[in-house]
């Protein structure tokens, strides 16, 4: 074991890949079956929420994966702007798409949750409103990446975008809790569950949590190596319409 | 073997089973283009060893 | 750097439809609005500050694409990157003209249009001022959303998809400035930070633009 920066190579990044992913899969499949059917059919009820405190176990987990999602693709396009690795840049490519569904997810379980507990579907509420901002962003980085068709230009592209993105994504954050604590008072649709978390709920919960970061590396890994063999072939096929 | 979900059981089931859907579909779209990819590529690399 | 400011106002005066449009623009979502919500005084009144806003960001949002393509397709661009002047000067210039030439006739249409809206007497002073200083930061983040897709055939949707979630925080400050200036409520807070919004994206996002601009004329 090297440094960390060996795995810049797409060469030996792939072969860890080809090595290593079948575990993660393995691994997150595992952990993701076992909490679920733990969080589905062996905790008890609430007794405020009744059976709908079932869905923690899907929306805590994606909400916090859309979230960190994209601060790996933030932490990814830095270092493709500073060091210049590919499979940096790839790696923020490929782990789009999964926090957009991860947003996806949350929102839909919120929704789903909210009707029977607030007895609406959408409140504009801070949290919700800031998980539909980071789906937008979500959105537009994915369209950027794909607008482009120098594969350089579109990293350089939409790395910038994703800081700048970044800062207005806290920014927006900030914003929409100063604009709804000017709507209406009080947090009656508070979603701070963990405070008040049993440990019935609390031990399933977290292996859901596990499951989910292991089935995003799981995807991230597979889709950027997909993106290094699909630029592979690319370069291939240009180089023999080339001769 | 089903637990007993009560009133709200249409509520935690779609919410289980869109989640779960989505999550398909995220892994079958990406494990299938991988595949593809990886495929084509290969068979790229083959026809240009072959006319060197 | 003051002649490229010049060169830009007149080649938006000149062309037509840099002012025209924008303002016409602004005029027919405001006239539109009557007629989806109805013609009652009270509902007007008590959503014209946060339509006039939108108005004014979808009217900012049409002329984006204006600012570095027709540069960029006449190959001026390319001199203007070239020459001695800082990328994030050009940047910077850039924005103000679009802000001169599409925000600022915006700011002063808006009274107007706010009467067409019933809009409450308290609330003109505080809807010009806060789009006096929504405005620029508009232009600018407009700007940087206009060098990433400078590349872009047929980038307009696109930038629109990548501006308008960057116009949240503006937008949200903005409107509340107008909205509690319209109902006689304390604006400070509000103001200062719309006011902080700006100044910092005014301040930052030109090096952000010219960065952009520099990987796409590579």
């Amino acid at each position: 074991m090297g440094s960390i920066w060996e795995y810049a190579n797409p060469k030996k990044f792939i072969a860890t890949v080809d090595r290593v992913l079948p575990f993660v899969a393995g691994l997150a499949v595992l952990s993701l079956v076992v909490g679920l059917i733990w969080g589905f059919f062996f905790t008890p009820e609430d007794y405020r929420q009744g059976s709908t405190v079932k869905i923690i176990y899907l929306h805590v987990p994606s909400a916090l994966m859309a979230i960190n999602a994209w601060m790996m693709m933030l932490v990814a396009s830095l270092v493709w702007l500073i060091r210049r690795h590919h499979v940096s840049a790839l790696a923020a490519r490929a782990a789009a798409p999964v926090g957009a569904v991860m947003t996806v997810i949350a929102l839909l379980t919120g929704a789903i949750w909210g009707q029977p507990m607030w007895g609406t579907w959408w409140a504009w509420d801070p949290r919700l409103t800031s998980f539909l901002i980071l789906f937008l962003f979500y959105l537009g980085y994915i369209a950027l990446w794909a607008a482009i068709e120098n594969d350089d230009t579109a990293a350089d592209l939409t790395s910038v975008l994703c800081i700048v993105g970044s800062v207005f994504a806290v920014l927006s954050r900030y914003a929409v809790n100063f604009w709804n604590q000017g709507l209406h008072q009080g947090a009656s649709l508070s979603l701070d569950k963990e405070e008040n978390v049993a440990d019935v709920f609390y031990h399933p919960l977290l292996v859901c949590i596990a499951g989910f970061i292991l089935l995003f590396i799981a995807l991230v890994l597979l889709r950027t190596r997909t993106e290094i063999r699909a630029r592979r072939t690319r370069a291939l096929l240009a180089r023999e319409r080339m001769t | 073997m089903m637990p007993e979900l009560g009133k709200y059981a249409q509520a935690v089931l779609s919410s289980y089973g869109l989640s779960l859907l989505l999550l398909a579909g995220l892994v079958g779209i990406s494990v299938i283009r991988s595949r593809r990819v990886a495929r084509d590529l290969r068979a790229v690399e083959e026809r240009v060893k072959r006319n060197g | 750097m003051i002649a490229l400011f010049l060169r830009d106002i007149r080649l938006a005066v000149r062309a037509g439809g840099g002012f025209g449009l924008g303002l016409a623009f602004f005029l027919i979502v405001i006239v539109l609005v009557p007629f989806a919500v109805g013609p009652e005084t009270a509902l007007l009144a008590r959503i014209a500050p946060g339509i006039l806003w939108v108005g004014a960001l979808l009217a900012c949002l049409l002329s984006l694409d204006r600012i570095f393509a027709l540069d960029r397709e006449d190959g001026s661009l390319d001199l203007i990157a070239t020459s001695p002047l800082p990328l994030e000067g050009v940047c910077a210039m850039k924005a103000l003209s679009h802000w001169v030439t599409t925000g600022l006739p915006l700011v002063i249409a808006a009274p107007v249009l706010g009467l067409l809206m019933s809009l409450p007497s308290e609330g003109y002073l505080w809807l010009v001022v806060s789009l006096a200083l929504g405005t620029p930061a508009l232009s600018v983040i407009g700007t940087f959303g206009a060098a990433l897709t400078v590349g872009i055939k047929r980038g307009g949707l696109l930038l629109s998809l990548l501006v308008l979630p960057l116009y949240v925080p503006t937008l949200i400050f903005g409107a509340e400035v107008a909205r509690a200036g319209a109902t006689g409520l304390a604006v400070e807070t509000q103001l200062v930070l719309l006011a902080a919004v700006t100044c910092v994206t005014m301040a930052l996002l030109p090096f952000a633009s010219a960065a952009v601009l520099r990987m796409n004329l590579r």
